[in-house]
């Protein structure tokens, strides 16, 4: 590569390298194979988009997205927001992902509380809580999701009782084949306040917290942080429910008709998805737990035995903290994996994103192939906004730590 | 997520243009590979189900080999595919069966926008609900405040909105995927009702652990006439299944049976002639053979006997034959003639 052209503009200092023909520059060759990659994926993607909209338009049937706002006719059983026959295919949507949400979010709360309580019980050195959750691991992980659903759904709720002869529950709680069935809470006069109170509890016990941990680092005097909180968080609203004359009153579930009345339901499909999954999820993630504690080295836990820290305060301060930076990115994957499992609601009757759009929708307007993109693209951005959260707690533990 | 692989699957079918390769000639295809796709039910006695040596029974069943026979010459040359409810359509769509026979109902939406067309009426039904007899109710309409168990993807799952909202009764629906699983839940009493086609209701009324305790109330619903149903755009293929439909309703009326069709060809009767292919070119003229007919009452039977056979009087279900008797006898079922 010999400098053919600006021959006459030596540099002042040191002689700049001859600039090359722009066809031989590296960053203007890789710009050009980008572009080009670009355009060859454009051209692909438009193909195939209009190869299926010839065919489709060829075969007669029905695209695009017209159905969205059309009535839809059949109902959903569970449903977070207003919905009935009389609503349009979108709300089905809508309620649909909704109900999907609602279980990942339980699914991923419960799978994380079982999984650390599993994942530390097996390191426990007492011998028969070790070999408990080392049992439960290897049960769970190793059978199938959709067997461990069937087995929650039709063995063990299918058999409570009919409506007629259910499981009275202390707290004005029924159990029966329909689900499970609370007492619904209704708001009086001045319960705002309570909530008010709440939430002030809530704001100040998170000063303390700040303000202890400030006096700890400067001092190395401890505060009673969980006492405080407790009172803050407990006794507050309580003692503002109690000066207002308990303003909250329950609607307690009555047998009328065929089913109980009144009150909050909660379906057994739900209930089995949830148990089903978090359980499943839970032996994965204690295995993950597992590993991560035991990843942390040896010597931290001498070190903060020597320092005389009680078991349970090296785990909590020296221990998890560091074990938190291995587990959190495969915890990751386990979160997204619980999300995309919920699917397999659709074999015992909940009414999920999947069973609602992509059965009933996708059967009723027959438009496979649309319903098929939304439901990819849902799936998709549910796992990215997980992920995208879980590297952002990631990134924010590692950096406390270190 | 198996069902989603599969639709994904057509999906990408769709787009990488199979569909216009699937969508030519289906008997040349047919012909050429020497056997018949057809879809069916995964299950429903008297309409497809496997019985106990494996092998496929059923009215669906028969007229897929009904097909086969009268394209093909030989009544087993059948592949059947089972196929959910929600699956069905996609399945005739992408290519991956020949002809739909799933005791699938006709209407204009499924007519017109999913690329279908439905070639006759092979059973007229209508949509029913069943309870168990220990809950003392009579009629539907007492059914305010009931759940009820139903498959997804089906047109009963409308019905049922619909017939609640019109008698202003409040109603829960527990949807299933699979047939199986519906009743399962409903026997275990997670629904106190079950709904779907009345003939479904009663066939699957037989399987259930004490049959006497449930009973179909006495409303019907909706109308469902179930047929075969073809890809659009291929009118030969429709034509056939169409024809092939009309030959098991003709040979019934004209009483030609499995047992006596060889004495039959020689019958005088030009009617008989005709169908039989002993006269005119009648099976020419849809690509097949003359014999196309005879091929299908010796090898299936008629109608008639393909009803008594797999739901009426000779079968455990046992249904009147009612609507789907021969136009002749009361019934719906009428065929334009052969000539």
């Amino acid at each position: 590569m010999t400098a053919t052209t600006n021959r006459q503009a030596p540099g002042p200092l040191v002689t700049p390298p001859a600039k090359p023909n722009l066809l031989y520059r590296p960053e203007f060759r890789q710009a050009v194979y980008q572009v080009l990659l670009v355009v060859c994926l454009i051209f692909a993607f438009w193909t195939i988009a209009n190869n299926v909209a010839d065919n489709l338009a060829r075969q007669n049937i029905a695209s695009g997205f017209g159905f969205w706002n059309r009535t839809s006719g059949f109902d959903i059983s569970q449903s977070l927001i207003e919905y009935s026959n009389q609503s349009t295919y979108g709300r089905a949507f809508w309620a649909g992902l909704l109900n999907t949400l609602l279980v990942a979010a339980l699914g991923i709360v419960f799978a994380t509380i079982i999984g650390f309580l599993v994942g530390i019980g097996r390191l426990s050195t007492n011998w028969l809580i070790s070999r408990i959750c080392g049992a439960y691991v290897e049960i769970l992980r190793n059978l199938p999701l959709l067997l461990q659903l069937f087995f929650w759904y039709f063995a063990v709720l299918k058999n409570l009782p009919g409506p007629r002869q259910s499981i009275s529950l202390p707290g004005g709680l029924s159990l029966n084949v329909r689900g499970l069935y609370l007492p619904a809470p209704i708001a009086g006069p001045g319960f705002d306040y309570v909530l008010a109170a709440l939430g002030l509890g809530i704001v100040l016990s998170i000063a303390v917290a700040i303000w202890a941990r400030a006096r700890q680092r400067a001092t190395g005097e401890r505060f009673p942080v969980l006492w405080t909180t407790l009172a803050l968080v407990l006794l507050l609203p309580g003692a503002v429910y109690i000066a207002l004359g308990q303003p909250l009153s329950f609607q307690y579930p009555v047998l009328r008709g065929f089913n109980f009345q009144g009150g909050v339901a909660v379906q057994p499909e739900l209930i089995a998805l949830v148990v089903g999954l978090s359980t499943y999820t839970a032996s994965f993630i204690a295995e993950i737990v597992r590993a991560g504690i035991a990843g942390v080295p040896r010597g931290q836990r001498e070190a903060a035995n020597a320092l005389g820290l009680s078991s349970g305060l090296t785990m909590r301060l020296v221990i998890l903290p560091q074990a938190l930076r291995i587990i959190i990115p495969p915890l990751t994957s386990q979160y997204l994996n619980l999300t995309k499992n919920s699917s397999l609601a659709v074999a015992i009757g909940y009414p999920d994103f999947v069973s609602v759009f992509t059965g009933t929708v996708l059967n009723q307007t027959g438009q496979a192939v649309e319903v098929i993109l939304l439901t990819m693209l849902v799936f998709l951005t549910i796992s990215l906004i997980t992920s995208a959260f879980m590297n952002w707690f990631n990134k924010h533990i590692a950096l406390v730590e270190r | 997520m198996k069902r989603a692989t599969k639709l994904l699957a057509t999906a990408a079918a769709v787009a990488l243009g199979t569909i216009s390769a699937a969508n030519a000639q289906t008997l040349d295809k047919v012909k050429k590979q020497g056997v018949l796709s057809c879809g069916v039910n995964v299950g429903l006695a008297g309409f497809s189900a496997p019985d106990d040596k494996g092998n496929w029974t059923g009215l669906d069943v028969d007229y897929c080999r009904a097909i086969a026979a009268a394209v093909l010459g030989d009544a087993t040359k059948v592949r059947f595919v089972p196929t959910t409810a929600k699956e069905r359509f996609t399945a005739l769509q992408s290519g991956e069966i020949d002809v739909l026979n799933r005791n699938t109902t006709w209407t204009m939406g499924r007519d017109t926008s999913l690329g279908l067309s439905f070639a006759g009426t092979n059973y007229y039904d209508g949509q029913g609900l069943m309870v168990k007899k220990s809950l003392g109710v009579k009629s539907a309409t007492e059914l305010s405040g009931a759940t009820v168990c139903v498959q997804t993807g089906t047109t009963t799952e409308l019905n049922l909105a619909d017939y609640f909202r019109q008698n202003k009764l409040e109603y829960k629906p527990v949807v299933f995927e699979k047939a199986d699983e519906t009743i399962t839940a409903y026997q275990a009493g997670r629904c106190d009702a079950y709904t779907t086609d009345a003939s479904g209701l009663y066939a699957q009324r037989l399987q259930m652990q004490q049959p006497d305790e449930h009973i179909v109330l006495p409303e019907i619903i909706s109308k469902e006439p179930l047929g075969p149903s073809v890809r659009q755009g291929d009118s030969q293929w429709f034509t056939i299944v169409r024809w092939v439909h009309f030959a098991l309703l003709n040979a019934e009326e004209a009483g030609i049976t499995k047992a006596n069709v060889d004495q039959m060809a020689n019958s005088t009767n030009p009617d008989i002639r005709r169908i039989l292919g002993k006269e005119g070119e009648f099976g020419k003229a849809i690509g097949l053979g003359n014999d196309w007919a005879y091929q299908i009452v010796k090898q299936v039977g008629n109608y008639g006997e393909i009803f008594d056979k797999n739901v009426g009087a000779g079968s455990r279900i046992n249904i009147a034959r009612g609507q789907n008797n021969l136009w002749s006898k009361g019934g719906l079922q009428y065929a334009p003639p052969i000539r």
